[in-house]
């Protein structure tokens, strides 16, 4: 199904604690150089998932692959992780701490200053190397967070809820990086439970409730798998739509001599032949298929769960 | 990956000494310890430069002549009790009230005072009518020259102690001198154990509750974390310790040149006098010498090396607790629960060590110094007085086999714990985490 290659694929994760089961058979498969939202309420999973597969913990059972071999420890070196949970040492000065926390992911005290100022001189932070970090404002401690998690380059960056807590400004900033790491060929997972910056920079998606994986694929087939059949018509001229066995009219407004349509189409035709049909009958517009968003898609399988 | 230890040792280890506290404090506080123990005595010391006047009431007047005016009293006979000594424009300070003969009534002597009674005014009056008592009771005994005998009969002794070593030589030993050195590894132990305990502790939290700790955690393992940190702490502790013998050595050889000790020549005198020839220091009369030769005889080597031995099991031990503790809560006050009873064990050993001063070999001392969680304690007050190879031995095998045993313990706590917020887990929680993969 899928043509691009497989860098990380975590397959059959059993994780337990003494009261209840975080994840219950869980597999995913993240795609090199795409950005992967893993996808779900608060509670479902999805930060014990993260955590396996930043060897935080271990899985009870089940396997994870990472670019072709089994998980080694070696290989955090090549994550960058933001957490959810954002902090850093307060009492610690900016660039002391960045290169710090960039030695524990493997680059010399050189190499780390030498990327620090680089990154530092791009967010115009640079006047703040010294500075403890409590001094700093949260839109600048947010950035700083962000340059320490991409500092050593990392194959893989899991970001977990990223915009949370960011400001506008700062969020627009964050999606932007992100957009440029994947075009660089970093593989991304995305947290969330924010489904409309899913659709914006996804590409694959997994939606884990109660623990277990309940949909997933490629976020514009599962689009088209939740397709409701509805679609947008605008057209000009006099005459006006009925029923047919094609379709259905769910609603309709004329205003100047345009006319708005919202219909339903009928199972087993195409879009190209609905087109034709309605060219027939209509001068048009403006045609389009109505999807639903991923907030339906999350609500709706949500709730086929809970039922 | 593996220097990722290396790295976080650095790091604990840079913060706290490059800190102007730690600097300031290190420096400080051996002059703040030698004011704790200076300034009570001389303040003791100081006596008013008054005089202060006593009225002796003696109907006796039998007593009256044995009391002497010194520096701080001046004792004024008078015949009866005035009501104008208990006014407040009085003069006087206290009003000895001798109603009887002592010697048949014990209880006939008072002393009034509008303020409390000071303790050196009660002793003084106390040693002298008791003096006086004594003599009476002699007297009437009517044996002539009973007094000259008594003096005479009255010696004063002076015991030296010779310790025999191994070689079936003597060497001067002092029992105070012992019971100090003893005392100040022993409270050393207490004092670094407890303070940089509590420094891991801290910093655990502070981890935790920054929230850096996850973002650590997916660098490093929470293993090497953990001993990262506990083994920078004790570096600091070392460092600290290297600097204030490295103040003691240059205060020593300050003292030495400002009153002329010259510590080569007291060796050579201490040869002098194994040889049997009895040494006499031109600068120093003997007393001092002797003090100062035992000084030199306690098994300097064999303290420093069992204070760093029982230093760093003890440290191990006690800093992966505390290292467990910070990790399991979240908030400050949520760690007496756990630390409240590792504080009293520790006391326990402190008080454990005072009494065992008293019977090196007893019963009390050889068993707090093989209870693992007290032997650091008390093992030190031991140890100047010779204690069997046999029982060092197995204290300190105890000791490092529980230490190993609170660190695996700890580490396993302290990886499930950092990742936890929410309520304060119970004890029954945290024993199930050690079995969480």
């Amino acid at each position: 199904m899928h043509n691009s290659e497989t860098f990380l694929s975590a397959s059959h994760i059993v994780k337990r604690y003494a009261e209840h089961t975080a994840l219950d058979d869980v597999s995913i498969e993240v795609q090199r150089g795409k950005i992967f939202g893993l996808l779900g309420p608060n509670g479902a999973g999805k930060t014990t998932l993260i955590r396996i597969l930043n060897r935080i913990t271990a899985p009870d059972s089940g396997h994870v692959v990472f670019d072709g071999h089994d998980f080694a420890p070696e290989d955090v070196a090549r994550i960058g992780y933001l957490p959810e949970e954002r902090g850093l040492y307060k009492k610690m000065k900016v660039g002391e701490q960045a290169v710090y926390l960039a030695r524990l992911k493997g680059l010399s005290t050189q190499e780390a200053k030498q990327r620090l100022h680089q990154w530092f001189e791009r967010f115009d932070i640079m006047p703040w190397w010294d500075k403890k970090l409590e001094e700093l404002s949260k839109g600048m401690q947010q950035k700083v967070q962000f340059v320490i998690t991409v500092l050593h380059e990392p194959s893989l960056l899991i970001f977990d809820e990223p915009f949370s807590g960011f400001d506008p400004v700062n969020a627009e900033l964050l999606k932007r990086e992100i957009l440029a790491l994947k075009e660089k060929g970093h593989t991304v997972i995305f947290s969330t439970h924010n489904m409309a910056s899913v659709e914006d920079i996804c590409d694959e998606m997994a939606l884990i409730h109660r623990s277990k994986v309940a949909l997933s694929g490629n976020v514009a087939e599962v689009k088209k798998r939740f397709r409701t059949g509805k679609y947008e018509l605008v057209c000009v001229g006099d005459e006006q739509l009925v029923d047919t066995e094609n379709y259905k009219v769910l609603s309709h407004v004329a205003t100047d001599g345009v006319q708005r349509y919202l219909l339903h189409k009928a199972e087993g035709l195409t879009n190209s032949e609905l087109v034709a049909l309605l060219a027939q009958k209509a001068e048009i517009r403006h045609f389009s298929e109505q999807l639903p968003s991923m907030h339906e898609i999350f609500l709706k399988t949500v709730q086929s769960h809970e039922e | 990956m593996k220097n990722n230890t290396f790295i976080v040792i650095q790091r604990e280890f840079m913060t706290r000494v490059s800190k102007k506290s730690f600097v300031i404090l290190t420096i400080l506080m051996p002059f703040i310890f030698a004011a704790l123990i200076v300034v009570p005595l001389w303040l003791s010391s100081i006596k008013d430069d008054a005089q202060r006047t006593v009225v002796v009431v003696d109907r006796t007047a039998h007593y009256l002549s044995a009391f002497k005016d010194d520096k701080s009293y001046r004792f004024v006979p008078a015949a009866a009790m005035l009501p104008e000594y208990r006014s407040d424009t009085t003069e006087v300070e206290a009003v000895v009230n001798i109603e009887a003969n002592l010697a048949q009534n014990p209880k006939a002597v008072k002393i009034y005072s509008r303020g409390e009674v000071s303790a050196d005014l009660l002793s003084y009056v106390t040693n002298v009518l008791n003096e006086q008592v004594r003599r009476d009771k002699l007297q009437a005994y009517g044996v002539h020259g009973l007094d000259q005998i008594i003096e005479d009969v009255q010696a004063t002794l002076e015991i030296g102690t010779v310790k025999w070593n191994d070689e079936g030589e003597e060497s001067s030993s002092n029992t105070h001198i012992a019971i100090a050195a003893g005392f100040l590894f022993t409270f050393m132990i207490y004092m670094f154990v407890m303070s940089y305990g509590g420094m891991v502790m801290q910093s655990v939290m502070e981890e935790k509750t920054n929230r850096i700790v996850e973002l650590m955690v997916s660098s490093v393992k929470p293993f090497q974390l953990m001993m990262g940190k506990i083994v920078g702490v004790a570096l600091v502790g070392f460092v600290q310790l290297l600097i204030w013998g490295v103040m003691l050595a240059v205060i020593l050889s300050l003292c030495s040149v400002a009153f002329g000790w010259d510590v080569a020549a007291m060796s050579e005198a201490q040869g002098a006098m194994m040889a049997g020839a009895q040494g006499t220091l031109p600068t120093m009369d003997t007393a001092d010498a002797e003090m100062l030769m035992a000084l030199l005889n306690l098994p300097f080597a064999e303290l420093g090396i069992m204070f760093v031995l029982y230093f760093v099991g003890g440290y191990l031990l006690y800093a992966s607790f505390f290292a467990a503790v910070g990790a399991s809560i979240n908030a400050q006050e949520d760690s007496s629960q756990f630390v409240m009873p590792v504080v009293l064990i520790m006391l326990f050993g402190l008080y454990a060590a005072m009494y065992s001063v008293e019977n090196t070999d007893g019963p009390l001392a050889f068993w707090a110094s093989m209870f693992p969680l007290t032997s650091p304690i008390v093992m030190m007050v031991r140890i100047p007085f010779d204690v069997p190879l046999w029982q060092e031995l197995l204290s300190l095998g105890l000791l490092y086999g529980t230490a190993l045993l609170f660190v695996w313990v700890g580490a396993r706590i302290y990886r499930v714990g950092i990742l936890m917020y929410g309520k304060k887990p119970s004890l029954r929680e945290m024993l199930k985490w050690l079995r969480y993969k």
